[in-house]
Parts: C-alpha cells; structure tokens; sequence
C-alpha cells in the first residue's frame, strides 16, 4: 500500500511545507519570510490538486469515449485559495513597503531594537 | 417571501456595503451607511434566534443546490447565539467609531477604515453561518485580512509590524486549517459539515484523520489565540486603533471559539474526539497555562491596552477550559462566556478608547487623576473591572460560577481552587489602575481634561450596563448557552 514511489508525490508536500514552515520561522528578513509563508501554502496546494487525481482519468471535460475522468473539485477549491494566498502576499508585501518607509528597515532584529527603545 | 433569505442576507448586506464605501468615499456618509448596515444585521441576528427558539434548525442552500453537493448555510442555536454576539458588538462599535476613529486615524482614509470594519464583520458572520468546511476557510481569511488592514491603520508605527506579525500567524493558522479540511475531503468525499459528522465515524481510526483534526485544531487555536499561539495577539491589540481593539476583541476570538467547538463537536462530534484522542487534556493543561499566564503578564504591563489585551489570554483559558470538560455543563459554561466576555471586554476597551480620545495615550503614568476628571468613564472602568475578576451580580461571575460548578460535577477539585486563584489575580491589575487613577494627582503639565463625546459614551455604557443586567439575571443567557451546549454533547450519545 505505501509503495514509495506510488507516494512520491505526499513526500515532495511534506518536503516543501516543512521547508516554507522553517523559512518562515528562521529568517528574519520580512520579504523572505513571506517567500516562505509561499512556499508553505503552495505546497497545501500541491497535496489539494493531488488528491483530485483518479488513475487512468482525464480532464473532467464531457466528451464522448471517455469514461473517467479525474475529480474537478479539488481543483476548483485551490483556486480559491490561490486567489486568497495572492490577497495574502500582496496585502502582506504593502505591510512591508510601509514598514520599510517607517523603520528604514525590514529586518526583524533591527525592528525589535526600535521597538524596545521607544 | 424575503424571511426565508435572512440567513443569506446577513452575509450579503454588509458584503456588498464594504465595496460602496470606497465608492463614496465620504467619511460622514460612510460611517452613517456603516451604522444602519450594523443595526440591520442585529435585527436580522435577532429575528434568526427567535426563528431558531421557535422551530429550531434553519437550513438554507445557496442557489438551491442540495447539500453536501451545494454549499449550505445552517443556523441553530449555537449559531445563533454567536451571531448576535457579534452582530449587538458590532452595532455598538459603529455608533462609538465616528469620533475615536476621526481622532485615531487619517482622516482621508476614513472610508476605507468603515469598509474594512463591515468586511471584518461579513467575514465572521460568514464563519458563524456557513454549514460547510471549506467556505468557513474563505470566510477565516476575508475577515482576517481586513483585521491585518484595520490594526495597521493606527497612527502608532508599531500597529504595523503588529499587523504583519498577526499576517504570518494568521496564515500559518489558516493554512494549517485547510491542511485538515483537504485530508478530511481525502477520507470521506464530503466537505459540508454536518455531513461530515455522519462520515467520520466509519474511518476514525485512520491516521489520516487523525492529523486532519491535529492540523484543524492548532490552525484554529492560532487564531483564537490558546497558548503558547498567542504571541500575536497583545501587539495587535495594543496598537491598532481604540475602535479596532473594541471590535477584535469582543468578537474576532470568540468566532474561533466557534469554530473550533464546530470542529470539535460537531465535525468529529460522532466520535466523542475529547476522549478518544485525548486533546482534552493537552487543551486543559494549556487553558489553565493561559489563564495564569495572562494574568500574571498583565500585572506587568504599563499600557493598559495590552494589560486588557494579557487578560483577554486568560479569560480565552476559560473559555478553552469549559469546552474542552465534554459535559453539558462546561461547554455551557465556555458558550456563556463567550457573550460574558464580549460584553465586559468590550466596555473595557471602549473605556480606554474614551481615555485615548482625551489624553491621547493608554500609558497607565499617563492616567493618573482621571477619576476626577473622567468620572463616568472610570467608573465604568471599576464596574467592567469587576465583572472581569468575577464578583457578584456580574456577568464574570455567572460564567465563573458555571465553570466551578461544572468542575465540581467532574469531581476536579484542583482545577476549581486554580479557576478561583487564577480570578483573584485579576484584583492585582485592575486595583493597580484604580490606584493611579483615583489616589495619584494629575501630572502638573497636562490639561484638565472633560469626559468623552456622548458618542461615545453611550455604546460604552450600554455594553457595561449589559454586563451587569445579564449578571443579575444569568437565566436568558445560560438558558441559551445551556441548549446549544445539549445539542452539541447530545450529537455525542
């Protein structure tokens, strides 16, 4: 049943979440934490698109001939949130210019040492 | 006939009011638009519990697709409850923002302030209503990122980085919802909710749905902000504008409250999760870290904003700690609460929006001598804090004694005397601030100062006199409480 390869697909999910997660956690920087927090949703993205897969199916386009075809659900589901996530980045990358603009700077130490003095 | 579409009106109303504003753009008539929206979807909430008291679950499907193909809004008791508490602080909020928002925020980006508010409040009556999975995903993030907006739009440098902070948790936490609502679809095909509590049972034991309620439920504690997920929460709440604060925290929480009582109860409400997987007792530990904790950090904080902010931790320990009993009588005691703490918290920060408005600061230093000048609202502020501690007649101590007895019926004698402690110490942060405002003289520089506009006034003590009037008489709201709790625990047996 967990065959590796035949799984190969969740393993690149649990990779890629993992990754955005500690880019999110490690960096300090503003700009490459919402990189991370990117790569983080895309990879829930990858594991919604995966699992609308059915073996042997096609597009879930009506045609004649075809008898399977894979599940649009999923599919349409992540569109939604990828237009949520690009809400999420852009809304988030503005918070950046203005932190930028107030601090004169974007990395997390520095912010903090401001903080602290006033 | 336009009564069968309440449920959907009370999304689409203040939805499709957010887009006007920024077309009107006049701060005046904006905030008017968004004041009479606020009051129509209290009348709708209202009507919707009545509805829902006299013949019980409403169901609506959009376009009429049937559920679990359709996606379907479905309001009982407990949703219903949340929606007026949301609903009555949000009609409270827009009457009081006119002035503390004119003071606290540009004033030439007032209508996008009064746009985001009503999408804030769209967003989690939309969580409140909505039956199915995902969609509650949607509604999460379109009321969280108009929250990000609304903190950011202070004066105070620091709503910013509050703002971007709140961001990264607060996607973390969504995404980590769907996570679970996309491993659930894997198991059982279904995202509608209620159909979902009828699939579960059959593959419980498998791991996949297992880490579909890990991921679930710490999502959703990081936007209720349980401990040790709370980080975001003091800054944000201290930096965003007065009226911001009022409206988060009387609100935003307690809707993830909700949800989480959905997921927990109702989602995997047919396999008594509590028990089975033992998170209550993780839930437990944490509630009461979080009761103590914040309170003890609130004792240390100068600015009273984020002293009430520490608070509003340990009194969403509470909370945690009533649902997370599994019996009829804790999560009454938690969905009490819910409304107890919406209403005195509410007041409370209302009062330190009536002292940013005059003194323009929220420093306790700063305070000192107000009970003379500010009489009226300091003495709301005594009132509202003694309702947090929980004395008598108030609303704290109706969900207080809820949650003992509720401790008691389990037989947990400990976790009773740690409730009783744990309120005590909110007598040390609230005396200090009685201390400085009452016996301390007014600092030499500053100029006497009057109480705030009417305006104001009104919604701030309309919120503490509620505090006090469903404190001496409990029985309308536990009543309330007492049947959503029965219909969540009875889906158990």
């Amino acid at each position: 049943m967990m065959e590796f390869p035949g799984q190969l697909i969740y393993w690149i999910v649990v990779v890629m979440m993992m990754m955005g997660f500690y880019i999110v956690i490690a960096q300090g920087n503003f700009v490459k934490k919402i990189v991370g927090l990117n790569v983080f949703q895309v990879s829930v993205f990858l594991l919604y698109i995966t699992m609308g897969k059915v073996t042997g199916g096609t597009a879930p386009i009506l045609a004649d001939g075809i008898e399977i075809y894979s599940n649009p659900l999923p599919h349409v589901l992540i569109l939604t949130a990828i237009v949520v996530g690009v809400a999420t980045t852009s809304l988030g990358l503005a918070l950046v210019v203005r932190i930028n603009e107030e601090y004169g700077t974007i990395e997390d130490d520095d912010i903090l040492e401001q903080e602290s003095d006033a | 006939m336009i009564t069968d579409h309440l449920v959907v009106l009370q999304i689409i109303i203040p939805l499709m009011a957010a887009p006007l504003c920024v077309f009107i753009r006049n701060a005046n008539v904006t905030w008017a638009l968004a004041t009479i929206i606020s009051w129509i979807c209290l009348v709708i909430s209202i009507t919707l519990m009545q509805q829902v008291m006299a013949t019980g679950e409403i169901i609506y499907e959009l376009g009429g697709w049937a559920a679990p193909w359709g996606i379907e809004y479905r309001v009982d008791m407990l949703n219903a409850w949340v929606l007026v508490i949301v609903t009555s602080v949000g009609a409270m909020v827009t009457p009081y923002a006119k002035s503390s928002a004119e003071k606290e925020i540009d004033n030439d980006r007032l209508y996008i302030f009064y746009a985001m508010l009503l999408l804030c409040e769209t967003g989690l009556l939309g969580i409140t209503v909505t039956g199915d999975a995902f969609n509650l995903f949607v509604f999460l993030e379109i009321s969280a990122l108009s929250t990000y907006v609304l903190i950011s739009m202070g004066k105070d440098r620091r709503g910013l980085t509050a703002a971007y902070r709140y961001l990264i948790m607060g996607t973390l936490g969504a995404t980590f919802y769907i996570t679970g609502v996309g491993l659930l679809y894997m198991q059982t095909g279904s995202l509608n909710i209620a159909d979902l509590g009828k699939l579960i049972p059959d593959v419980a034991d498998s791991r996949t749905v297992q880490a579909a309620l890990a991921f679930m439920t710490v999502g959703l504690c990081v936007k209720l902000a349980l401990f040790p997920l709370h980080m975001w929460l003091p800054n944000a709440y201290a930096f965003a504008p007065s009226v911001v604060t009022v409206f988060l925290a009387a609100t935003a929480t307690k809707v993830a409250v909700y949800a989480l009582v959905r997921v927990i109860f109702t989602i995997f409400g047919g396999v008594d999760i509590l028990e089975a997987v033992q998170i209550s007792d993780v839930l437990i530990a944490m509630a009461i870290v979080a009761m103590f904790g914040g309170s003890a950090v609130a004792i240390y904080q100068t600015n009273i904003k984020r002293m009430l902010a520490y608070s509003s931790l340990a009194q969403i320990g509470y909370m945690i700690l009533g649902l997370s009993m599994n019996s009829v009588l804790g999560v009454s005691a938690g969905l009490v609460h819910l409304f107890n703490h919406a209403m005195m918290k509410g007041g409370l920060f209302m009062v330190m929006g009536c002292v940013v408005y005059r003194i323009g600061s929220a420093k306790l230093g700063d305070m000192a001598g107000l009970g003379k000048q500010m009489p009226v609202t300091m003495g709301a502020f005594v009132l509202g804090g003694l309702s947090l501690i929980g004395v008598p007649l108030t609303v704290g101590f109706v969900s207080k004694w809820a949650l003992l007895q509720a401790a008691l019926e389990k037989g947990w004698w400990p976790i009773a005397v740690l409730i009783v402690i744990s309120s005590l110490m909110a007598v040390v942060y609230i005396w200090r601030v009685v201390e400085v405002v009452y016996f301390q003289a007014a600092p030499a520089g500053r100029v006497a100062v009057k109480e705030a506009p009417l305006m104001m006034m009104i919604p701030m003590l309309t919120l503490i006199g509620a505090a006090y009037y469903f404190g001496i008489d409990g029985t309308t709201t536990m009543d309330i409480a007492g049947r959503a709790a029965e219909s969540l625990i009875g889906g158990l047996k």
